[in-house]
């Protein structure tokens, strides 16, 4: 479908769009149809987007559950918890549809969590106080998209000077009885002084294709410390574009982890702002695919304020006819003095077919910086691999410990430590296994 | 018994022939030496006898312990019970040494079809043997070789050498890099190791390792070939007089 049929069916069925969402997220449409009509979707002639040409994601005839049929899904079914070493406040959504479970306990006093449809109904000047206010939807994208389509999705909104400790879960799962785009929409809030952590997994069911456009917006206070993990677990069939969009406050912390173990074809873009001074940002990333798998993780920090401090690390493993891209660029901004900013994007392309785009990109506009960037693409070490066969250490593990070793590097700047231990086991099983059966949440088993 | 015997090997490097024709036998319980101007095959020796992937036997064999050690994979190699210290040993940034260790001796044991080894078991292996080369505890933690000084890490091939208790063990130019102690502590530990069933191949250019560790046979290799085979006092010999009137013989008579 072309991108005049996204907004003809928008047109024809926006009656019905609106009354299956809020007036809050209604009152966002018009001007999110105007930026999509005259930005469109990237393809690979747009810079961004130079390895992805997602216009031809969305090319098929897609349907929508526009008219919020209850979808067949039972969550807690699928993915039955009981992680030893992780336990999570779980939240579920099946495609972009939030599902109510029964006697969740409230998380602590205060704290708003659950869908985006029903708070944004019941509680309409938090949610429109911070809905749509940091996502940018003035350049291709599917942020204008995910707008003029969004119906639910989640949220939480943690008050001022409230830490929550036990991390929140939401487990989406794109499944249904048929092949289906999805436009999901996540909010997150902190006040000044608040502290989160927030795991997202992703799954699909591999029977269908399924396609999701979705836009993560997260609005990080003065002095607030989010810790947002993404892992996603999708299967062959899926294809994924997630926008994310974190605009900082002062002296506020960031780290963001983007785990892509099993998928089809994803893109990341993740828009950092600096809003205040003294702020950091961590940003992470793993990539491992195979098969005819592809992953692109674009990055956009913007150095807006002085004193900020950022710094990122994506690893990416391709095997067989995989292909990877990261471009990262980071914007200094005139007067954003004492910025510290380091990049680094390594790689290990295990075939001759596997191909890697690395494309670091810096922008400085103050002279009292300091910005690093590199970034290599090789294979693994044939004498360390040699070095452990003499030792007895048969080719396949050695190669196995040296692909832990370098995944092993991002994994360790995970701050919370159940949750390092567990996703570097994830990590370890995806390589072990390589492209095996993804089915339900393997946090969860 | 017959612990390694070698007949007329020939192997090459990105097509470049590098040893032409070496015999060497060596029975078990013995020390023999390999002495040999720069450039003159040794590392390659041992290379092609540990199955390093960029040599290629064009011709002759190898038989290790009874065995056709070159149709062994490397690690097989290894289980069988060949070891090779390293002249440079390799660094393996992210790999602990206890990992490392852990997940060698295990393969060995899976290989033999032992179980695993118990985690205190391990422990108390790890000081036993760190304790014979005197290497400090905390390298355990420190990912392989990485940071490790030059001393160091020769020490630290000891240390695993003493771990897989292999029984034949090839050691290229272990004593380069290490102090006048290290290399007492290091000859020691090699020596707390022979038994009448383990041999080992020493590869050095000075007799100051051979003071220590007492070879029973010395070989010199010139150009991809054995060309002089004696006993211990040949070591001696070539450290007064060098290599060159051995090289001029050997030309000389293969004029
Ligand atoms: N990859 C390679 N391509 C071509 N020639 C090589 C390669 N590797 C080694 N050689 C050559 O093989 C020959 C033997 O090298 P080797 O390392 O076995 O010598 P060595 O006797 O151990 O020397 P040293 O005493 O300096 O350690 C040298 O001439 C070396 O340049
Ligand atoms: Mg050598």
């Amino acid at each position: 479908m072309s991108q005049s049929s996204y907004s003809e069916i928008f047109r024809e069925n926006r009656a019905l769009i609106d009354s299956g969402a809020s007036p809050v997220m209604n009152a966002l449409r018009d001007r999110a149809l105007a930026c999509f009509e005259k930005y469109g979707f990237p393809d690979a002639r747009c810079e961004e987007y130079l390895h992805t040409d997602i216009s031809q994601w969305f090319a098929p005839d897609w349907g929508m559950n526009l008219g919020r049929v209850k979808l067949p899904v039972n969550p807690s079914e699928a993915f039955r918890c009981n992680v030893p070493n992780l336990s999570t406040q779980m939240h579920f959504l099946a495609c972009d549809s939030y599902m109510k479970k029964d006697g969740q306990p409230t998380l602590v006093e205060g704290v708003t969590v659950g869908s985006l449809l029903e708070i944004s109904r019941s509680n309409p000047q938090l949610v429109g106080k911070y809905l749509g206010s940091v996502v940018e939807m003035e350049k291709p994208g599917i942020s204008a998209l995910n707008t003029m389509f969004m119906q639910d999705g989640f949220m939480v909104h943690v008050p001022r000077n409230v830490r929550i400790d036990k991390p929140v879960q939401l487990v989406s799962l794109m499944s249904g009885a048929v092949s289906m785009l999805s436009c999901r929409r996540i909010l997150v809030v902190l006040e000044q002084g608040a502290e989160l952590r927030l795991l997202l997994c992703d799954h699909s069911s591999a029977a269908r294709e399924c396609l999701s456009a979705m836009v993560v917006e997260c609005v990080v206070g003065d002095n607030a410390r989010l810790e947002l993990y993404d892992l996603e677990e999708t299967s062959q069939t899926n294809s994924r574009v997630c926008d994310f969009f974190v605009s900082q406050g002062r002296d506020s912390s960031v780290h963001a982890s983007v785990l892509t173990l099993h998928n089809g074809r994803t893109r990341n873009s993740f828009h950092s702002v600096f809003k205040g001074p003294g702020a950091s940002l961590e940003l992470d990333g793993i990539a491992i695919s195979d098969g005819n798998q592809h992953v692109d993780n674009y990055s956009f920090v913007d150095h807006a304020s002085t004193d900020c401090i950022s710094s990122e690390l994506f690893k990416y493993i391709l095997d067989d006819r995989s292909t990877g891209s990261f471009a990262g660029k980071v914007l200094v901004r005139e007067g954003s003095q004492r910025t510290v900013s380091a990049q680094t994007n390594r790689n290990i392309c295990l075939t001759r077919e596997s191909r890697m785009f690395t494309q670091p990109q810096l922008e400085i506009y103050a002279d009292d910086v300091k910005c690093s960037h590199g970034a290599t693409v090789g294979q693994l070490d044939e004498k360390a691999l040699f070095y452990m066969q003499q030792r007895g250490i048969p080719m396949k593990e050695a190669r196995m410990l040296l692909m832990l070793a370098f995944a092993g590097e991002v994994l360790d700047r995970i701050p919370l430590d159940s949750l390092r231990s567990r996703l570097t086991g994830l990590v370890e099983l995806r390589l072990r296994h390589g492209q095996s059966r993804c089915e339900g949440c393997n946090v969860c088993k | 018994m017959e612990m390694l015997k070698i007949e007329n090997l020939h192997a090459e490097i990105a097509g470049k022939e590098i040893l032409k024709g070496i015999n060497l036998s060596i029975e078990a319980g013995t020390v023999h030496a390999i002495m040999g101007p720069n450039g003159s095959g040794k590392s390659t020796l041992s290379n092609v006898l540990s199955g390093h992937p960029a040599y290629t036997v064009t011709q002759g064999k190898a038989t290790f312990k009874g065995k056709d050690l070159l149709a062994m994979p490397t690690e097989n190699r290894s289980h069988e019970g060949l070891f090779m210290s390293f002249q440079y040993p390799v660094e393996i940034p992210g790999v602990s040494m206890t990992n490392f260790m852990r997940t060698a001796l295990n393969e060995k044991r899976r290989y033999l079809g032992l179980d695993p080894m118990s985690p205190t078991d391990f422990l108390k292996l790890m000081k036993q043997k760190r304790d014979l080369v005197k290497l400090d505890a905390k390298f355990m933690n420190r990912s392989v070789n990485e940071g490790f000084s030059g001393g160091e890490k020769k020490r630290n091939e000891i240390f695993q050498m003493a771990v897989l208790e292999p029984s034949l063990s090839i050691l290229d130019e272990t004593d380069s890099g290490l102090d006048i102690d290290a290399l007492r502590i290091v000859a020691e530990g090699v020596n707390s190791l022979k038994t009448p069933e383990t041999s080992a191949l020493v590869i050095t250019h000075y007799q100051r390792l051979l003071d220590y560790i007492k070879p029973d046979v010395v070989h010199v290799l010139y150009a991809g070939r054995i060309i002089r085979t004696a006993g211990p006092e040949l070591a001696l010999e070539l450290e007064e007089r060098g290599y060159d009137w051995l090289i001029k013989e050997f030309e000389d008579s293969n004029r």
